[in-house]
């Protein structure tokens, strides 16, 4: 008789399905929080969720860290009985996470010069006022194109 | 020791070159900051990007004969190394950056003093040289992940450059933000597609990756893959659906910006979804099993017609030219979708006649900046009377953005009918032609304004600098000259397109 | 400020050495345990950010001025590329590190990602250090007065 759930397959996953409900959970606070700030922390959540992706598939079951024992003389003896952890995506991982902290160190730079210049971080406030603007524009110079902006 | 002496010939200056042309303007932006001196910033940008545009010449005729120079960073070799790889392809939109650059970088010499504050210079010219850096080594590597990580150096220098607007209009600030979250996301997704490759072919090399997905066919791990990248840099070329930051990042940021944005960031990004789509993952997965045609037509035949009408309703210039970017844009992913070499070299050849058509215009625009203080039809009114030479060089990119015959954006947008015929797709060539007459709606109010309005009695508007007239000038002619020697352009757009058709076989070693 | 916190200043003022040498120490034993350039910038940044929290942004400019952070992020930029650009004048490949002692190439790899991995480290920590500037700098929206 064949199973209906595969728990095998579920257990076995588990990095996937923490990977896609953090995914989901940044991605959904990006869209659906109106406050700058609490974007960028859905945009981290997001990115480190892809983090993790990359670090859980360079692991390899009992793995150790990838460095050759070196003995005091310098010469290297590598133990081909020791299984070494897949370092690649770690690197790349590394790199990643470096991006990330620039964007969000921009991203917060960006938030301070908005908030100075619009007096708030709320999306809804600086949309009514934008649309303020826009609505002075095309008063101003949209009736003579007889359109708007 | 010494039997791990190695027979190494020594490289020469033709050797580097594929390297060289990142790494100069990557030097010359840390030199601008580390020296500090805002006389100075100028004129070692200007000469960076200068030599990577002549090096960018002479790989491109290097590789014209459908060949390609692999260059291998470190000294390792790929797969294990990182490659950088120039082919007709890559060559041709790196000539369209440098070109590009090259060209932006003595007008934003005006225009950066007159809206930029002073104490912004010297970063400014460093920010646009770490833009120029990304965008040149997002198209030369041949290694997957590397492309994330010169994505990532051009966004970021991108989101500054557009946000320098703020002095002008604070909505500059939002756009930045906008275009941050939106490529951010973007670049997630495309590395999430990179990881998912990674899984299922434990490579990077686009090289390798095309050969092992070729050999091991199609699993769901990597269509998965597919769908991440092709979305991920969708929001970056502003794929129809995914176009919501360019209007306003190209309307808010400071003219030089915009210039260089509209006509390399989305062209960059561009290459970078045919690189994928078509040698590393293999055309005939693409199209044949997976249909992706039925997606990409309607949204370039949408992107080509709603972008399009939505320019004709705007009243500020620099936004109707973002607009029409999209609309142009829906070209280039109908001559992908068309699955054709014919098509494919539209798109390459569309590639780099929108991106000197559309630089010219927002040159033109931005020079007009300088005297009506902003780009609303309004305060441009008459403006081409009282500056001849600006307004004939907006003449002639708008007759090419239309598509008349003479001009660049003729050639691209014929080759691209040729190739819906020969797919026998007559209804989509006549709507080309239908979707052109929408652009010569826009393009003719443009000209309504600058000639046939009177100009403000007040204007104290006299003829654009110099500086800012050359390098309009140059790319106005290279409209005009690109639509009579078509050898150079569409020359090289087809070998590309035959490069890239030919699949995971084009990247073999 | 100078007043209270004074346990907080005294414990502030011995972390800061060890936390300077425990970043000499990621830096340069980097080559044969966990650590490098970014790790040892942060730990580096993070004894000039303690300082400057703990002291005031002023003391902390004082001890690192900005203009020398500024030079520093692009120093180690030019350190990174200029390994790469020495090792294309000696006839090999761009950040070929076999070009600085070609008889023994693994000695040159060493040297090699030795200087790499300093100009990362001088790099990250200009700019951790650049980035607190920035932010601790800016006037603060709201005075201490108005709670």
């Amino acid at each position: 008789m064949e199973q209906l759930i595969d728990w095998a397959f579920i257990v076995g996953h588990v990095n996937y399905w923490l990977f896609i409900v953090l995914m989901m959970t940044g991605l959904y606070v990006v869209v659906a929080r109106g406050n700058l700030v609490k974007k960028i922390v859905g945009l981290n959540i997001f990115q480190v969720s892809v983090f993790m992706l990359y670090i859980s598939i360079g692991k390899i079951t009992g793995g150790t860290a990838p460095i050759f024992p070196v003995d005091l003389t310098g010469h290297i003896e590598p133990d081909p009985s020791i299984v070494y952890s897949n370092p690649l995506p770690h690197v790349l991982i590394l790199t990643a996470i470096v991006v990330g902290i620039a964007t969000t160190s921009l991203g917060l730079a960006l938030i301070v010069r908005i908030r100075e210049a619009y007096d708030t971080i709320e999306e809804e406030d600086i949309l009514k006022i934008e649309r303020e603007m826009t609505a002075e524009d095309n008063k101003e110079y949209g009736a003579a194109m007889g359109g708007r902006a | 020791m010494a039997a791990e002496e190695t027979h190494h010939v020594a490289k020469t200056f033709m050797d580097h070159l594929p390297v060289l042309q990142v790494v100069i303007p990557l030097f010359a932006a840390p030199i601008i900051v580390f020296i500090g001196k805002r006389s100075l910033a100028w004129p070692i940008a200007f000469a960076a990007s200068a030599a990577a545009f002549v090096i960018s010449c002479i790989l491109l005729i290097q590789v014209l004969d459908g060949g390609f120079i692999s260059y291998h960073v470190g000294g390792w070799a790929p797969p294990l190394g990182i490659e950088y790889r120039i082919d007709a392809a890559n060559a041709l939109v790196l000539a369209l950056i440098s070109g590009i650059g090259t060209v932006v970088l003595p007008y934003a010499y005006e225009s950066v003093k007159a809206e930029i504050p002073k104490k912004n210079h010297t970063l400014f010219y460093a920010c646009f040289m770490l833009c120029f850096t990304g965008l040149l080594g997002m198209v030369a590597t041949g290694d997957a992940f590397n492309v994330f990580v010169f994505l990532e150096i051009s966004s970021l220098s991108t989101y500054v450059l557009v946000a320098q607007g703020a002095n002008h209009n604070k909505r500059a600030l939002t756009a930045a933000y906008d275009y941050l979250i939106m490529g951010t996301i973007g670049a997630t997704f495309f590395i999430i597609g990179l990881a998912m490759l990674y899984m299922a072919t434990g490579t990077l090399n686009m090289a390798d990756l095309a050969d092992r997905i070729a050999d091991e066919g199609t699993n769901r791990t990597i269509r998965a893959a597919f769908a991440f990248i092709v979305v991920g840099m969708g929001l970056k070329v502003a794929i129809y659906p995914l176009h919501h930051w360019l209007p306003n990042a190209y309307t808010f940021a400071p003219s030089a910006v915009s210039v260089f944005l509209a006509a390399t960031a989305t062209k960059a990004a561009i290459y970078v979804l045919l690189r994928f789509m078509f040698s590393v993952f293999n055309p005939s997965f693409v199209f044949e099993e997976w249909t992706l045609y039925i997606v990409f037509i309607p949204f370039s035949l949408l992107a080509m017609f709603a972008a399009s009408f939505v320019a004709v309703f705007q009243t500020n210039i620099k936004r109707m030219l973002a607009y029409s970017s999209i609309a142009q844009i829906g070209y280039m992913l109908l001559g992908i979708a068309m699955l054709n070499a014919t098509g494919l070299s539209a798109t390459l050849v569309h590639l780099v006649n929108h991106g000197v058509t559309k630089a010219a215009l927002f040159m033109g625009v931005g020079a007009m900046m300088l005297y009506s203080g902003s780009a609303f039809f309004n305060n441009l009114n008459g403006l081409g009377r009282k500056m001849p030479l600006t307004g004939a060089a907006m003449v002639a990119s708008g007759l090419s953005l239309i598509g008349v015959p003479g001009t660049a954006g003729f050639i691209s947008k014929w080759v691209l009918v040729q190739a819906a015929f020969e797919n026998g797709w007559w209804i989509i060539a006549i709507a080309i032609m239908l979707s052109s007459l929408l652009a010569v709606i826009y393009v003719w109010r443009m000209f309504e304004v600058l000639y046939l309005t009177a100009p403000d009695p007040q204007s104290t508007a006299k003829e654009a600098p110099l500086a800012m007239l050359v390098p309009m000038w140059v790319l106005a002619i290279a409209c005009i000259w690109f639509g009579f020697d078509t050898e150079l352009t569409l020359g090289s757009a087809r070998v590309a397109a035959d490069g890239l058709l030919a699949g995971s076989a084009g990247m073999a070693h | 400020m100078h007043h209270h916190h004074l346990i907080l200043r005294v414990v502030t003022k011995m972390l800061v050495g060890a936390i300077m040498l425990f970043a000499f120490y990621v830096q340069f034993h980097g080559d044969f345990s966990p650590g490098g350039g970014f790790q040892a910038g942060v730990i580096m940044a993070v004894a000039f950010i303690i300082y400057g929290i703990v002291f005031g942004l002023d003391k902390a400019e004082q001890v690192f001025p900005p203009w020398l952070v500024h030079k520093l992020v692009a120093l180690g930029v030019l350190l990174y590329a200029g390994v790469g650009v020495v090792s294309m004048l000696l006839g090999y490949n761009y950040l070929d590190y076999d070009a600085f002692s070609p008889h023994h190439p693994s000695h040159g790899q060493h040297w090699g990602i030795l200087l790499v991995e300093l100009g990362v480290g001088i790099t990250v920590t200009g700019v951790m250090v650049a980035i607190y500037y920035a932010f601790a700098g800016r006037p603060p929206p709201m005075k201490d007065e108005d709670w």
